[in-house]
């Protein structure tokens, strides 16, 4: 039976593709709508289900923490992408030319990328101490005062972007590096016979041939400080006071420690259509601006 | 001879054989005055300040590794001594030791190497017949369930595990290793990246073969895989990087130790009371050193790997 499948050429391609679709549609697609079901339901994993229509979302709406969690998400989104594009292009600049030393700054500003989130969270958590962290110790060496980098409300959520954009900054960089290094040299060559400033040049030519790239990084991080959790479940546990409680950490807890899976469905729901409605936006108000020029 | 105005070259230096452009750095322009004055003298200043930015670059980012290595040496009295020691008199594995006193490592570890092994094969079984059928045959539906596949790198991974959990606690998938594999050997990323590599073999390859009447099999293995090895490493990278590291999907969908792995370990140091950093950076040296080595000897591939697919 088999072999006369896969002799025959019209189901051929099928066979081969179906192991892979059926793991996608089994992990990927029903879960989403499976989620979207869990949402108006009311479980706590063990017992039975007990349907609750919208009553999920009509308390997430009305739970004014909610509205915390959700700024938190959008202010650690807002600072941790800006951050990256901005040191990541300054990075990229700056390791934008041939020799060694260049290749090993590439090398040390890339290291943090391939350690494991969890790892890069522990030692901050070392650093960040508030009596004998070495921040704390450094600052007052100089005469400042301590942060509580992890015990003020104010600042914790500022820490764990600062974690993130250490981690990522270099990857960011390197891949605006190599579209740097795309930018036809002949270009340049023009701008000098038309004796152009170098900010001239970089803003008529650099950023505008790089801005595919730009475009493409800044989604990228964006969806991905949707998703940052390591950090949070490591390093704060959400806290002080829900002060670093985002939506996908809420999600977690709601969902593992409290057992609300039908509440916890609801906000993986609501995140759902955040990230989508981001990314239509996104595209939207980009679409005509980024091109070639 | 042809002497047209600068033709398209390549992003290499390759085209620098034309006077002042070699390098981009000095436009003769706008400091002219400032320069003729004192050449030397800016140039010191910019050497400098790179000599300086480049130092600071390496503090900023190799000096957390040291502080972790250093303390994962120390004493706890040196680790929290003040001011702090920037140095260590004598290397000791004793913190090493109370690490695994206090946390089964080598369990853990196993599990590790299971789930990361299980995931890098499964994918390769996986996605090397979709890869072949997406690039090389044309039937019904195909761009419909390429587009499928393409949908599902758009998910974030971490909305899907609540369904998931309780799809594996219906089948009794919960605490094996297998949980941790599955969801993951279908990388729709994956059948992408191959798919673009195995476009471009040549037809008159695979006809050659047809002609001597290869099977498919013979094709894939003898034709597509050997031209495709460049693209398979880079996949087999960023699974392995992406797999040793994770922490999400092994902390959700385990109820138990049986198949928990080290990133789900190690941070369970720091839970426990009475601890010193010490302990908790020697445990987290399991974590980020055979990471660090893997990195050390393939930097530039992994670089590359990351950015090419960054890049698209």
């Amino acid at each position: 039976m088999k072999t006369s499948l896969l002799r025959d050429r019209r189901l051929l391609p099928y066979a081969l593709i179906a192991p892979a679709l059926v793991i996608l549609a089994v992990f990927y697609l029903y879960p989403i709508g499976y989620n979207a079901v869990l949402s108006v339901f009311s479980w706590d994993l063990r017992g039975p289900m007990k349907f609750v229509g919208f009553g999920n979302f009509a308390e997430l709406f009305t739970d004014p923490d909610f509205g915390k969690v959700i700024q938190n998400t959008l202010v650690y989104m807002g600072m941790e992408v800006s951050l990256v594009m901005i040191f990541g292009l300054i990075l990229a600049l700056f390791l934008n030319r041939q020799g060694w030393l260049s290749e090993f700054l590439q090398g040390v500003s890339f290291a943090p990328n391939v350690i494991a989130l969890v790892s890069v969270s522990l030692i901050f958590v070392w650093l960040m101490d508030d009596d004998i962290g070495l921040f704390n110790q450094i600052l007052s060496a100089v005469g400042l005062e301590p942060v509580g980098w992890l015990s003020d409300t104010e600042v914790a959520l500022f820490s764990l972007v600062l974690v993130s954009v250490w981690k990522s900054v270099g990857l960011n960089a390197l891949i605006i590096l190599s579209a740097l290094q795309s930018i036809p040299r002949y270009l340049f060559e023009a701008a000098d016979l038309d004796n152009a400033s170098a900010w001239t040049r970089f803003r008529k030519i650099t950023i505008p041939m790089i801005s595919p790239t730009l475009f493409f990084l800044v989604l990228v991080n964006v969806i991905g400080s949707f998703q940052a959790f390591d950090t949070i479940n490591v390093m704060t546990q959400g806290g002080p006071q829900s002060s670093t409680n985002t939506l996908i950490f809420a999600v977690y807890r709601e969902g593992f420690e409290y057992y609300r899976v039908g509440y916890a469905a609801a906000i993986a729901v609501v995140l759902m259509v955040l990230v989508g409605l981001i990314t239509v936006l996104y595209f939207r108000a980009f679409q005509k601006r980024v091109h070639y020029r | 001879m042809t002497t047209t105005i600068a033709p398209p070259t390549p992003p290499t230096a390759a085209g620098s054989s034309r006077g002042p452009a070699s390098s981009p750095p000095p436009p003769v322009t706008p400091s002219a005055r400032t320069a003729r004055s004192g050449t030397i003298l800016w140039k010191a200043v910019r050497v400098i300040a790179r000599i300086v930015v480049s130092l600071l670059l390496v503090l900023v980012f190799a000096g957390p590794f040291y502080w972790m290595v250093l303390t994962a040496f120390q004493t706890a009295s040196e680790a929290l001594s003040i001011p702090p020691q920037f140095w260590v008199d004598a290397v000791r594995w004793d913190n090493f030791i109370a690490a695994f006193d206090r946390v089964n490592f080598g369990h853990f570890a196993l599990n590790s190497a299971i789930v990361t092994g299980g995931t890098l094969l499964g994918q390769f079984l996986i996605i090397v017949p979709a890869a072949y059928a997406f690039a090389r045959f044309h039937f019904k539906g195909r761009d419909v369930l390429f587009g499928v596949v393409l949908a599902t790198m758009m998910i974030p991974g971490q909305l899907i595990f609540l369904p998931v959990f309780a799809m594996y606690a219906k089948m009794g998938l919960l605490n094996t290793h297998l949980s941790l594999i599955l969801p993951f050997i279908a990388s729709g990323f994956g059948i992408f990246l191959l798919r673009q590599t195995f476009m471009r073999v040549p037809d008159s390859l695979i006809e050659a073969a047809r002609l001597d009447h290869a099977s498919e099999f013979t094709i894939i293995r003898r034709i597509m895989l050997p031209l495709a090895k460049p693209t398979i490493v880079t996949i087999g990278l960023i699974t392995f990087i992406g797999t040793w590291n994770n922490y999400f999907f092994p902390l959700v969908w385990t109820t138990t130790d049986a198949a928990r792995t080290l990133p789900v370990a190690v941070p369970r140091l720091e839970a426990l009371d009475e601890i010193a950093p010490t302990i908790v950076m020697a445990g987290n040296m399991l974590l980020v050193v055979p990471i660090l080595i893997v990195f050390l000897f393939a930097r530039r591939h992994i670089i590359s790997a990351f950015t090419y697919t960054g890049v698209k």
